[in-house]
């Protein structure tokens, strides 16, 4: 049912700020370190989305995405790779026999600039090629131009054709201007059918901030107490330090609680951020750091 | 990994190696630690462990006396006649040497007072240069500051502060004092001594003309000898209501000049049209930073009545998240409470409200079995005749009503004798200049809370006292034109 946006609490972007500069405070260490550490690495969908992709960079990636550090043990696999569609086939036969999932952007990624039936197409297809989660970008310009039925009528219609497969609506914050729009997009998006909701497509600055995720994390708060329905969140682009997915892990238990703390509900979206995780993860385990060149960049 | 995931943040403690403490602490009088004429010392102890952290003298009156006398004679002497650029040289090095030594004293305001490391580390101590810093760059534009009035100071000035910020309210008294020119005798509450006498080592070793400032430390009748010393000219006190209505009849007919910080039982007034998340965040930040031992704490919610479902449960689930216990802990969000004392006042209050029917909630937190600890607290279906909602517990303690128009709150915001800040919360911009304007309160914050800056003014109306600190207000105290 489209959302009473009057619901839509305004937002205080001081204030804001004021509680994100104190989840930074709080101090994480040892255990609590190597717990949240490994999390973070089981909750990273990994990804690649550039117009030079090849097969063989999709492929090292799944092995990667199985195999984050083979030399430290009890290491956790990430969550799922994402690609365009036309890498799904690809990515499908490299992740055989793995519970890693993989995730498609579609919907004409990153602008969204289609038609409708572009749109439910590129879905389908990345579902037929054996996608596992779709992540759709909604339409910033008809929701900056107040058409927000349109936007919320879109993410329906790509819910329906999804089927059992999950659905991630990106809001691409870094044009949606204010924190209020973006708290607004995100009841939309909610309202709509979304699995997940994500913060970018990592195509435009900036991508992910905490500010912008713990807006999103209280409408997904605010959904769930009204009615008891979870909604993930997956913050992507700009998180490529395992200090910074520790804060965004305080952020999220602190606002969500330990519900959430699971790969089923929180997801990075990022590249880089798997090494240095992994980097973080044989210092407590080895004691010492190791140089970078140890860890594969795939 | 789907369930319940536990991830309770190991203890991060702030190390205490650093921090010098002696065993015994005399009294500083004219620019060095003397021994008390009374012979007599007190302990301090840490509230959170109960530990004894070091013995600090008793003044007397002859030691009072003392402490005055050396105030006086640095006064004609020397800082009367130095020039204000010479003046501001010495408050400046004593602002640096708090920033140098910013580690140590947050450490020893934590352990000595309770507050978390989080607050002393980050509002105390900065904030306590910050005063320095800015009051040095007034002294030597005094004839800037008061245009044509001819601003002379007045002498020595008898300050006597409070255990809730030792190290800040002691800056807040000293700084704008040395910069008008005037000499000091400070005393610092009995149970949070420490700090104070660190800055009394750090203007030792500043080298600020000996008896500038003087710190002398003791319990009520210390004080009481300053204020009724007859060469103290100007009397600031900061404490309770009831200390400083005896302090202006003790002055009463004399030509001392006064400021009196006192109680506060401010109002926190949510509208439905407010950032609703960002509002509990400021009702969290105004009644248990420091736990809710401040003045202008928030202590009244008044909650919109079609918001406040929301409100309340926001502001439970947000309680939940606070981590209460050892002060000197990274990640501990509400430290020890002050005393043993401070404590069985705040239960007796609790008691009360719980007798007086409002509901009570406390978040569901576990407090350390050891030290002085109170876990945050609500009291929802309050009403104005409640003795929670009337008198100042001082202590975590939130007193919850619901309105519905903007009459009916300003109205119940104002009905009490208390006048210190307010709180309001609204995306509406000619609501709050409204509210401000109808609010009879020394500081109203909009959209925020405890927000506090040497440039800016604090002070109270009715019984939360009068005259102002902070700002060219604070100057003007200090000062006779």
């Amino acid at each position: 049912m489209y959302p009473d946006l009057s619901n839509s609490p305004v937002v205080d972007q001081v204030g804001i700020e004021e509680r994100v500069a104190r989840f930074n405070t709080r101090s994480i260490k040892k255990e609590t370190k190597l717990q949240g550490l490994k999390l973070a690495l089981n909750m990273i969908d990994l990804t690649t989305l550039e117009g030079k992709d090849t097969e063989g960079k999709v492929e090292q990636m799944c092995y990667k995405a199985m195999h984050p550090a083979d030399d430290i043990p009890g290491l956790p696999t990430v969550a799922a790779v994402c690609v365009y569609p036309t890498h799904v086939k690809t990515a499908r036969r490299a992740l055989q026999g793995s519970s890693v999932k993989i995730a498609s952007v579609s919907t004409a990624f990153p602008s969204g600039n289609s038609t409708s039936d572009i749109k439910i197409a590129d879905t389908k297809f990345a579902l037929d090629n054996g996608a596992d989660e779709i992540d759709m970008v909604i339409s910033r310009g008809e929701f900056l131009r107040g058409n927000y039925h349109f936007v919320y009528d879109e993410i329906a219609a790509v819910k329906e054709a999804c089927g059992k497969a999950r659905l991630k609506v990106i809001l691409e914050t870094g044009e949606l201007s204010t924190l209020d729009n973006i708290r607004k997009a995100s009841d939309i998006a909610i309202a709509a059918g979304a699995d997940f909701i994500k913060t970018s497509t990592g195509k435009i600055q900036p991508a992910a901030t905490m500010p912008v995720t713990l807006v999103m994390l209280q409408a997904i708060k605010d959904h769930y107490d009204r009615t008891g329905i979870m909604v993930g969140m997956k913050p992507a682009g700009g998180i490529s330090t395992a200090k910074g997915a520790l804060q965004y892990l305080v952020m999220l238990y602190e606002t969500l609680g330990p519900k959430w703390m699971s790969n089923e509900w929180f997801r990075f979206g990022a590249s880089s951020l798997a090494n240095d995780v992994i980097l973080q993860l044989a210092k407590e385990y080895k004691g010492v750091y190791y140089s970078k060149d140890y860890i594969s960049n795939d | 990994m789907v369930g319940e995931f536990k991830w309770d943040y190991a203890p991060a403690p702030e190390s205490k190696d650093h921090v010098r403490l002696e065993k015994q602490y005399d009294l500083f009088i004219g620019g060095k630690f003397v021994k008390p004429l009374s012979k007599k010392y007190f302990a301090t102890y840490n509230p959170a462990t109960g530990e004894k952290l070091a013995e600090v003298a008793q003044a007397n009156e002859k030691d009072v006396d003392l402490a005055v006398k050396a105030a006086k004679a640095a006064y004609d002497k020397v800082w009367k006649k130095m020039p204000g650029k010479e003046r501001a040289k010495y408050i400046y090095r004593i602002a640096r040497m708090i920033q140098e030594r910013a580690r140590e004293l947050a450490v020893i305001e934590s352990m000595d007072g309770g507050k978390p490391i989080r607050e002393s580390r980050d509002v105390d101590v900065p904030l306590a240069a910050n005063h320095f810093f800015y009051y040095a760059g007034w002294a030597d534009k005094l004839e800037y500051a008061f245009p044509n009035r001819t601003p002379q100071s007045l002498g020595v000035a008898g300050q006597i502060i409070p255990w809730n910020f030792p190290l800040l309210m002691a800056a807040w008294k000293i700084a704008p004092a040395l910069a008008a020119g005037n000499t000091v005798v400070l005393k610092p509450a009995e149970t949070t001594p420490l700090t104070a006498l660190k800055l009394a080592e750090i203007i030792r070793d500043s080298g600020l003309p000996d008896g500038v400032v003087n710190i002398i430390t003791g319990y009520g009748d210390t004080g009481a000898a300053i204020v009724n010393h007859p060469q103290v000219n100007k009397v600031a006190f900061t404490g309770s209501t009831q200390v400083g209505k005896i302090i202006q009849k003790a002055i009463a007919g004399t030509d001392k000049k006064i400021t009196l910080e006192l109680g506060g039982k401010a109002a926190n007034i949510i509208f439905e049209d407010a950032a609703l998340d960002q509002a509990v965040e400021g009702v969290v930040n105004g009644i248990f930073f420091n736990q809710g031992h401040v003045c202008c704490a928030g202590s009244r919610l008044f909650v919109q009545e079609s918001v406040a479902d929301t409100v309340i449960r926001k502001l439970k689930q947000r309680m939940e998240t606070l981590i209460v216990g050892d002060p000197l802990d990274k990640n501990t969000d509400i430290g020890a409470i002050n005393s043993k004392e401070q404590l069985d006042k705040i239960n007796e209050y609790i008691q009360i409200g719980i007798n007086e029917g409002a509901e009570m909630h406390q978040s569901s937190c576990s407090i350390p079995a050891k030290g002085y600890f109170c876990k945050p607290t609500l009291f929802l279906h309050t009403s104005q005749s409640h003795r929670i909602v009337q008198e100042e517990i001082f202590g975590p303690v939130l007193a919850v009503q619901t309105f519905r128009t903007i009459e009916e709150v300003i109205e119940k915001a104002n009905n009490i004798p208390y006048g210190l800040s307010a709180g309001v919360w609204t995306d509406k911009g000619s609501k709050i200049f409204n509210m401000t304007t109808k609010m009879r309160a020394g500081v109203v914050w909009a959209n925020t809370y405890n927000k506090f800056d040497p440039a800016s003014p604090f002070g109270g109306y009715k019984e939360s006292g009068f005259g102002r600190e902070g700002g060219l207000h604070g100057l003007a105290a200090y000062l006779k034109f």
